[in-house]
């Protein structure tokens, strides 16, 4: 810090001779009339909210009748470790027995449709980004705006078009499957080898997480790339032109440039990616119709929270899943900011 | 800010003064769509007995409702004097303690018991006795059924719901006349089957002492008929209320879907009404009478006494008063609560989306055999649970016991909190 005074805005005494009374001030308290709109709305609707979960997780109530005391028994009963067999934890069983128990179903779709589709999202954002820049003059803009138009896009509308997409008895793209498939001359099916000549059912479990991390790995793409690029502009030119001097391929600039001036960045967008995936809602609830699917095989740890507090009407467990969900979130931030996190 | 009481009571005073000064007041009704049609009927009806009440309608979406009505009854704030209550959260509001008990005086609900529906009051009543609101309609069960490829087919309205296994055998002879599917989803079949044949004071999920009923054979049956509907390829695998549901009503892609009786006005309004005079009504198969939905009137505990007065009379005039009740038919297409209603001439109307079929005496019929379910708040639970383990089964060829021993554990499990 330098030594030149900062300008203050608290209400200091400025007078020598203290006064008996202090006189209200009205100057020295607008500031903080000014900035209490935030605080205020912060506290009803954020702050009040969140330490309102805390407590309310720890009691059973229904939302109508009042609040009895539960202790962490809310937290226990979302947990479910009862009967684990915690001795065969490297055998597939104690797995699958941990699957069947909703909470942990939930984390592992949610994880699962986070992986599936959010790696992808940076997999192919990088080279899409370093492509548009390097490759791209005056059609940049118009290139980049049909990429991030999937993230602008109401997400309702757009598992809605998925869903007519996706209809296994009215979909466009079964017709156009199946349509290749029974593509005939003769008697013969010449691609029925490779299409299908019936419809495919797209609600089979097998197939529905791979559709939502489909949907979001198209939504997100457009968003991490436009973050890609804007990290991209930051890398001075210079650096190229002297790798270039030395002989270097497009490759090896890509590689040994561009993605290490780029791990703040990637950082950054892994974070939100991450925080994104764990916070999974609208595209999963929207495409399955709110049920996660036959076998609940893409029912979120969000749509498994909304399903305890609303369908089931028990806030407490709900606001004991929200706080189990948090603290998985912060260990994975706290994870990801070990490995990732650029050392300066 | 001392004088505020003394206002406020000289105004109270003035608003129970003489009808002469005749003080307009205001009464709050919360409902939800296409139930809210029927208030909106009302006003007009209700403003020539009552001049002095004014009713003011706040209408929010179905679960929107539903939720705003929860955090109402929780809070206090913002109560309505009138809530619309649909039967799916009739247990859970009757459970909560939060509403009037309408059979205790000065309601005494229960003299109008047998003035309507039988089964109603059951619903609206909580294990403890307390009956949470009155009912206003119904929606007596129904099997719609396109004729025009049933004749195609072949095949006759009787084979079709004789027994469930004529049901499927014709289902199998459409499927192959036709190529059209039996039902929408195997799901609405165990929904038929589970609904049916319950005594008098039984639950659909819980008896009495609150214990799960899945394991029953009720239940198993209506797995192995989901199953064999299937297995048999006569369903479309689509659920109610998607968009395929509604592009499968109007393409003609199957010919049966069991639903209550507002069915008529959903399919005519905006499922399908290009396909006018091609659906028939028709009693249940098997012989089986089942409720889907009903609504429901209830007053909140937490408002002033002469509100709920008001409220009272203005309920007994939606429930218990025949031309009310007829005239919201009318707006709403939905069946009334009220007997004396059921009896009019009107349900012996035909109905020009059924082709002129009379269909309502059909549902006056069904209304009467309908038994009287117990409802428990943990239905929708139950239900939920039911469907999932209900999926596997159709979908993952889990063995159908161990799949009701699953949701019975599950359920159980639930209902422990």
């Amino acid at each position: 810090m330098t030594s030149t005074p900062m300008p203050t805005m608290l209400p200091l005494p400025v007078r020598t001779t203290a006064p008996r009374r202090r006189r209200f001030n009205a100057k020295a308290w607008a500031p903080y009339l000014f900035v209490s709109p935030f605080f205020i709305l912060f506290t009803a609707f954020a702050l009040f909210p969140l330490l309102f979960s805390g407590y309310v997780s720890l009691f059973k109530w229904d939302g109508i009748n009042d609040m009895e005391w539960e202790g962490l028994g809310n937290y226990l009963w979302t947990l479910d470790l009862d009967g684990l067999k915690w001795d065969a934890l490297f055998h597939p069983a104690f797995w699958e027995d941990l699957y069947s128990r909703d909470f942990w179903r939930s984390l592992y779709n949610t994880l699962w449709i986070g992986v599936v589709g959010g790696v992808p999202q940076h997999l192919v954002a990088i080279p899409l980004a370093f492509f548009i820049h390097t490759h791209l003059r005056r059609l940049r803009n118009p290139v980049l705006a049909l990429y991030f138009l999937p993230f602008i896009t109401n997400t309702v509308a757009i598992a809605l078009v998925f869903q007519a997409l996706f209809s296994t008895q009215f979909g466009v793209v079964n017709t156009i499957l199946t349509g290749i498939g029974s593509f005939d001359i003769a008697g013969f099916h010449p691609l029925g080898w490779l299409f299908p000549q019936t419809r495919i059912d797209w609600a089979n479990p097998d197939k529905t997480r791979w559709i939502v991390s489909f949907v979001v790995w198209w939504r997100y793409v457009g968003w991490n790339t436009v973050l890609y690029i804007a990290a991209l502009q930051t890398i001075p030119k210079d650096i190229y032109e002297a790798a270039k001097v030395d002989g270097a391929t497009t490759w090896q600039q890509f590689w040994y440039i561009t993605i290490p001036l780029l791990r703040p960045m990637m950082f950054f967008a892994v974070t939100l990616t991450m925080i994104g995936s764990l916070q999974m809602f609208e595209e999963s609830y929207i495409l399955t119709g709110g049920t996660g699917g036959v076998g609940r095989v893409a029912e979120t740890s969000a749509m498994f929270m909304l399903k305890i507090g609303m369908t089931d009407g028990d806030f407490g467990t709900a606001s004991a899943v929200a706080w189990l969900l948090f603290m998985f979130i912060a260990l994975l931030t706290w994870l990801n900011n070990r490995l990732m996190k650029p050392k300066d | 800010m001392k004088k505020l009481p003394l206002v406020t009571l000289s105004l109270l005073a003035a608003a129970m003064g003489s009808t002469a000064l005749a003080q307009q007041k205001t009464l709050t009704v919360a409902s939800f769509p296409s139930f809210d049609e029927a208030v909106k009927v009302a006003i007009p009806l209700y403003k020539k007995i009552h001049p002095e009440v004014d009713i003011k309608l706040v209408s929010l979406g179905y679960g929107d409702h539903h939720n705003a009505m929860v955090t109402a009854l929780a809070t206090g704030a913002g109560l309505p004097d009138v809530m619309a209550v649909e039967v799916g959260f009739i247990g859970k509001f009757a459970e909560s303690g939060a509403v009037e008990d309408l059979s205790k005086p000065p309601y005494n609900a229960l003299d109008y018991q047998d003035k309507i529906v039988k089964y109603t009051f059951a619903q609206a009543t909580s294990n403890g006795g307390v009956l949470a609101a009155m009912p206003a309609d119904i929606g007596p069960g129904t099997l719609l059924i396109r004729q025009d490829i049933l004749d195609k087919a072949g095949v006759t309205n009787a084979q079709l719901i004789q027994s469930w296994d004529s049901y499927i055998q014709a289902g199998k002879t459409i499927k192959e006349k036709t190529g059209a599917y039996l039902v929408p989803h195997a799901n609405s079949v165990s929904d038929v089957y589970i609904r049916s044949n319950i005594k008098d004071g039984e639950g659909i999920f819980f008896d009495k002492s609150n214990k799960p009923l899945l394991t029953t054979p009720r239940f198993e049956k209506a797995f192995e008929y989901a199953k064999a509907v299937r297995v048999a390829g006569l369903d479309a695998k689509i659920l109610p209320w998607t968009n395929e549901w509604s592009e499968g009503f109007k393409r003609g892609s199957f010919v049966t879907e069991m639903r209550g009786a507002w069915m008529l006005g959903q399919l005519s309004s905006w499922l399908a009404p290009e396909t006018k005079g091609k659906w028939r009504a028709s009693a249940l198969p098997n012989g089986a009478y089942a409720s889907w939905g009903g609504s429901f009137y209830a007053i909140p505990k937490k408002i002033a006494d002469d509100k709920k007065k008001m409220a009272w009379d203005f309920i007994t005039f939606m429930t218990t008063n025949k031309e009310m009740q007829i005239a919201a038919f009318n707006g709403l297409d939905a069946f009334p609560a009220l007997i004396d209603a059921a009896n009019d001439a009107f349900v012996d109307k035909p109905v020009d989306f059924f082709g002129g079929q009379k269909a309502r005496q059909l549902w006056r019929t069904a209304a009467a055999k309908i038994p009287a379910i117990d409802v428990n708040k943990l239905d929708p639970i139950a239900d939920e649970i039911m469907n999932a383990e209900l999926a596997k089964v159709l979908d993952e060829n889990k063995d159908i016991k161990t799949a009701l021993a699953d949701a019975q554990r599950q359920v159980e499990r639930r209902a422990r909190k």
